[in-house]
């Protein structure tokens, strides 16, 4: 018999592999970016295509020319999901380019250029999401009201507003929610005021407003989520941390002062919330392994997107937040490390106490 | 108790926080309805002298003997080792040296005995009554027995039955848990012979002269839990028969007691330390045997399965049986097996040579199939944390694997290297298949050659630096002796000058006188 190598135990292994993994994430994300292509219509679905189709094209090429076996690594979906992530970021009537743009730095400058899969630092959508809000804020910002596949642009007219850049379309540009209240606030409007304006709660869960492709059907987004920690992908560590901070924060907030800060309802069911705690900071790259170090980053991630939504300039603090917590997860997994059996947390071995036998046989007697 | 699970052991609400530990597929019903059967004597029977923790048996028999069922032929040497005994009578045609059950596969001092078909027993050893015996006759017995820990850890178990010596015990427990995947040899034992384990476990009480006794099942054996219930007493006590997860890996020893009685044993120390002690149900049917019956352990109860095994089943056989027999028993495979293991699949050993013999800690035989074994395809780490997640010690296995790959063995050692158990749920559970607890073996082996290494320098330089210490002192006292000798021999001169200069003094008047008188 010819000796085989490494045939040592275990010899079982889990169903989750890597691709395995990464297509159940994307199957969360499915009820979602169905709903919101639908909502958005045909210029929503030739973006979602294109960039999804651009980053597993990215990824392939820088395969190519860091000269790694292009079968394996381009089967096993991390390319998929991030161009899926970042598709679902762009405002829906964005022209194509930006979609390649997004896959591009995505794939490229944030996920290859630091060695591939599981190498980089930060999360790749929320780069690409990044960049392209600083580069391009007017196109990043156009919202449109959803108003249905069947109500919206017919397809030759979609096709014009996604790859030739036609500005004629019947929806008229509106605000998001989070960029409503930024700017009234600014204006010196108060809460009370701004609150009739906004959509009702009802339509915000389901996903009624304007706002990103992915990111408005809040409870299809939770129940993604839900999904994942049931399938154990992630624990609820990440998610429950940053929505609980989010929700803490803005509470003892607009309790202190109702008419300056906006309510944790809103601060929930608005903008990337729950796709940011669900699947954005829950990213296993770019985020803690241990389960401490998990709740440390949630809530500062939380924390961050309260105080870059309240006083920073943009009305969405998401992809800030996730990228600063990005760069302290080296530190945070330095310092943070799970307790060894039998050890303190310094690393001494626990004390050895002794039973006492006397007092055990006294305790019997009574 | 209540043996349908709850909605809460189902669910394990715990888990969406933190995972700590797997749960691979069981694939225990493979064999768990298949009762034990008992299988003929063998065509050759190979003991290998070490089957145990510590130093090898020294054979007390020779080539062409004729031994008989349960006779000695192999006596313990030193503190901790075990006995072994001819599992059926017939001649001895060889001591000599055979490959050991081990994926090594290298030749081990091992006694071969060809069967001679009658199957006689000899002397057995004498019968104690555990009501009557002290504790020490019990631990005397059971070393005569050559008994170790049957779950596979092959400890002798007279070593752990004395500790009452050294250590305050309060609690014995008996590990039913039954973690590996396949194994089904000690559930099948605690449905059949509850009794008999019931027993033993009353025994092995008495010679640690403990207080409570608790009996850990897995909830994943509703049967045997039932069947241990009722026989829930023996000398005097009565057991706790407590449900345990079925979860890996709950049968380790510390993780177990830390489930019981909350307590945590401290790194490097004994679960002694905290008053308890831990043996297999296997382990005590054995007791049971040795002390009622005076049977010596020469058999035990194997689990035969896999997808690759025609007729799975728990087969009982004798110890030194070849592995292939006990496979051609159970109808040999379906397919031609993609591994072949002793023991279970998450620490089990794969064996390439199938002649090898069952050994006294062998709990299972499994011939894994293609579809049951992972893939050799290995993924970039995504830094999921399953494996630190799923880490029953609290390491960061991903973390230890890095700085092992950046031969950085001595940062690997800082953050918890030594206290790997090897369970194997990091690689278990590593979507990119990594080879977690292959690289930790590895680097744990190098780590210990490299410390022997050094210690042997140090030795080296100890023995050098005392030599030259000797050398100099010896160079020292022999100057001091010259030194001492030199004065000697100097006082010795100045005294013979003095008595000299005396005695010229002396004879100087005479002289005197005697010119004086040649001058006059």
């Amino acid at each position: 018999m010819t000796a085989q190598p490494l045939l040592a135990a275990p010899h079982t292994h889990t169903v989750f592999t890597v691709n395995r993994t990464m297509l159940a994430v994307v199957l969360a994300l499915t009820p979602a970016t169905v709903f919101g292509l639908y909502q958005f219509g045909w210029p929503a679905i030739f973006l979602f295509v294109t960039t999804v189709a651009s980053a597993y094209l990215f990824e392939i090429l820088s395969l190519w020319v860091a000269g790694k076996p292009i079968g394996p690594f381009a089967r096993d979906g991390s390319a998929l999901l991030s161009g899926w992530l970042v598709a679902m970021t762009l405002p829906p009537y964005a022209p194509w380019w930006v979609g390649v743009v997004g896959s591009g730095i995505a794939i490229v400058i944030a996920k290859h250029m630091f060695g591939g899969l599981g190498q980089n630092l930060f999360n790749p959508a929320m780069v690409a999401r990044a960049m392209l809000l600083i580069a391009l804020p007017v196109h990043m910002t156009t919202w449109v009201p959803p108003v249905g596949l069947l109500n919206g642009p017919d397809f030759l007219q979609s096709l014009a507003i996604t790859f030739a850049g036609s500005t004629e379309y019947d929806a008229i540009s509106s605000a998001s929610t989070l960029s409503h209240i930024k700017s009234q606030l600014g204006a010196g409007a108060s809460m009370e005021a701004i609150t009739p304006d906004l959509a009702d709660l009802k339509a915000r869960l389901f996903g009624l407003v304007p706002g990103s492709m992915g990111e408005t059907p809040t409870l299809l987004l939770l129940a993604g989520g839900l999904a994942l920690v049931f399938m154990r992908i992630i624990t609820l560590a990440i998610p429950l941390s940053v929505l609980g901070t989010i929700a803490g924060l803005s509470f003892v907030a607009s309790t202190i002062s109702p008419g300056t800060f906006a309510p944790p309802i809103l601060h929930l069911t608005a903008g990337s919330t729950m796709l940011c705690a669900f699947f954005i900071a829950t990213d296993y790259v770019t985020s803690p392994v241990s389960a401490l170090g998990k709740v440390i980053y949630g809530i500062c991630i939380g924390a961050l997107i309260f105080v870059i939504r309240t006083w920073g300039s943009f009305p969405e603090g998401v992809a800030f937040a996730v990228l600063l917590m990005n760069a302290c997860t080296p530190l945070i997994e330095t310092y943070v490390r799970p307790r060894v059996f039998g050890r303190t947390r310094t690393g001494k071995p626990l004390p050895i106490v002794k039973p006492n036998r006397t007092k055990q046989s006294a305790g019997d007697k009574a | 108790m209540s043996v349908l699970p709850s909605l809460g052991t189902l669910l394990h609400p715990s888990q969406f926080f933190s995972f700590k530990g797997v749960h691979p597929d069981p694939r225990k019903h493979l064999s768990s309805e298949h009762e034990i059967e008992v299988m003929p004597v063998p065509t050759l029977i190979r003991l290998p002298l070490q089957q145990h923790i510590g130093a090898e048996a020294e054979p007390i028999v020779e080539r062409d003997d004729l031994v008989l069922k349960g006779q000695l032929i192999a006596k313990a040497r030193g503190p901790v080792s075990a006995n072994i005994h001819a599992p059926t009578s017939g001649r001895v045609i060889a001591v000599g040296h055979f490959t050991a059950p081990h994926p090594s596969g290298l030749p081990v001092p091992t006694i071969t005995i060809r069967p001679d078909g009658e199957d006689k027993w000899g002397a057995r050893l004498p019968r104690i009554r555990p009501e009557d015996a002290s504790p020490e006759e019990i631990a005397a017995q059971v070393a005569a027995a050559g008994i170790v820990g049957m779950g596979g850890a092959t400890f002798p178990s007279a070593v752990k039955l004395n500790l009452r010596a050294k250590y305050d015990l309060h609690t014995l427990v008996i590990n039913g848990a039954e973690c590996e995947p396949y194994l089904t040899c000690d559930d099948r034992l605690m449905r059949e012979r509850a009794e008999e384990i019931a027993d033993g476990i009353g025994i092995m009480g008495r010679a640690l002269g403990v207080k409570n006794i608790i009996v850990a099942i897995e909830s994943n054996k509703p049967q045997a839990i039932e069947v241990m219930s009722r026989y829930n007493r023996a000398l005097d006590y009565t057991f706790q028969i407590k449900v345990v997860p079925t979860q890996y890996p709950m049968g380790s020893e510390k993780h177990l007691v830390r489930l019981l009685t909350g307590k945590e044993t401290p790194a490097r120390a004994l679960t002694a330390d905290l008053g308890v002690v831990v043996h297999n149900v296997a382990t005590a049917h054995a007791v049971h045997n040795a002390v009622r019956y005076g049977e010596p352990l020469i058999s035990r109860i194997v689990t035969v399965s896999g997808r690759a095994i025609k007729r799975p089943a728990n087969v009982k056989v004798m110890i030194g049986t070849p592995m292939s027999e006990v496979i051609d028993h159970c109808g040999g495979f379906t397919e031609e097996p993609d591994r072949l293991l002793l023991g279970g699949p998450m620490m089990g050993q794969p064996i390439s040579n199938r002649r090898v013999p069952i050994v006294k800690g062998a709990n299972g035989i499994l011939a894994l199939a293609k579809s049951e074994t992972p893939g050799s395809d290995v993924m970039p780490c995504i830094r999921c944390g399953r494996c630190v997640q799923s880490c029953p010690v609290g390491l960061t296995p991903f973390e230890m694997n890095a700085r092992i790959q950046a031969d950085d063995l001595d940062g690997a050692a800082k953050i918890g290297l030594m206290d790997c158990l090897t369970c194997g749920c990091c690689a278990y559970t590593c979507p990119g298949n990594i080879p977690l607890v292959q690289t930790f073996h590895f680097a744990k082996g190098k780590l210990a050659e490299k410390q022997s290494r050094k210690h042997q320098a140090e030795e080296t330089k100890r023995l050098a630096e005392a030599r030259k210490a000797r050398e100099a002192a010896i160079a020292e006292a022999k100057r001091q002796m010259m030194l001492k000798r030199k004065a000697e021999m100097e006082a010795k001169k100045k005294a013979a000058a003095e008595k000299a200069a005396a005695e010229a003094a002396e004879a100087e008047p005479a002289m005197q006188q005697t010119q004086g008188e040649a001058n006059s």
